[in-house]
């Protein structure tokens, strides 16, 4: 029977660790206390993946599920949280190659781009940009434009800026060197700071664009 | 310090991982230099954003599909 291992000099365990405990004594609850705690995280993170809504759906119940049945398979070298992320990244790569027909999908995927990894578009932007757009206009602009990121890009930066996984623990999920994650987060960041700039720079003045009078 | 330095650091700079005294130079840079000011400032608002918009929300009932399939399966066990 797998234990769960407190790394040297862990005081706390993570309260993660009482529920997978409960849960591999059977107790259903302490399962949904953990799906009410990550549930969110698991669709978003799918849905970036997939890029397709009824895929996330589908991948979100099957990774929960899925991480139910193996839950005796998790050693606890690494948080729930992130075993649960790498079961969910995997199973929204099967579901792409899926409706691609058997195609192969990797995370490495278009990162050949030399886009965004010189920074062409200086202009600063104006102050609180997002105000000037109505909620759903801005989540639209967002959507947008990191749906236009590679792939390989767009999950790094998905675990490591949005979800706040570490650079170790998203090197882990993904199965990528700890540069490697470096190096795409970098140019993640840069092509969604490039990308955002068509939307968010500060305006010329009137007199500036010309069109005063 | 050049600005092709300044962008191989950026992200150290962003998330706090340099030393205090590469950290000095890098503000230094940013003191001179207009263009990384402003690459500096809005990759860091690009993250920002990010992380304060949920551009995906889970769909209503998503959780209550996803419950009765866990009880299902556990009826199965």
């Amino acid at each position: 029977m797998s234990t769960i291992q407190l790394s040297a000099g862990e005081f706390e365990p993570h309260p993660d660790v009482a529920l997978v405990e409960r849960v591999r004594g059977g107790d259903l609850l302490a399962f949904d206390t953990l799906v009410r705690k990550y549930e969110r995280q698991i669709f978003r993170i799918s849905q970036h993946i997939t890029q397709n809504r009824e895929d996330a759906e589908d991948v979100m119940q099957d990774a929960f599920l899925k991480a139910y049945e193996k839950l005796e398979q998790f050693q606890g070298n690494s948080k729930f949280y992130t075993w649960l992320v790498r079961i969910a990244v995997n199973e929204s790569l099967m579901r792409l190659r899926k409706r691609r027909t058997g195609k192969m999908v990797s995370i490495d995927e278009d990162i050949e781009t030399e886009e965004g990894s010189v920074p062409r578009d200086l202009a600063d932007w104006a102050p609180d940009p997002e105000q000037n757009y109505g909620q759903a206009e801005l989540a639209e602009i967002l959507r947008k434009t990191i749906q236009g990121l590679p792939q390989g890009f767009r999950i790094v930066f998905v675990l490591r800026d949005v979800e706040g996984l570490s650079t170790e623990e998203t090197a882990e999920t993904l199965g990528l060197s700890i540069p490697a994650v470096k190096s795409r987060l970098l140019r993640a960041r840069l092509q969604l700071r490039e990308r955002l700039s068509r939307y968010f720079r500060r305006k010329k003045g009137l007199k500036e664009t010309g069109v005063e009078k | 310090m050049t600005c092709k330095e300044f962008l191989a650091l950026l992200d150290d700079l962003i998330d706090g991982t340099v030393t205090a005294e590469t950290r000095a130079e890098l503000q230094a840079h940013l003191g001179r230099c207009g263009h990384c000011e402003v690459i500096f400032n809005t990759t860091r608002k690009t993250i920002e954003i990010y992380r304060s918009h949920e551009i995906y929300d889970m769909p209503p009932g998503l959780h209550d599909r996803l419950h009765a399939a866990i009880m299902n399966r556990c009826r199965k066990c």
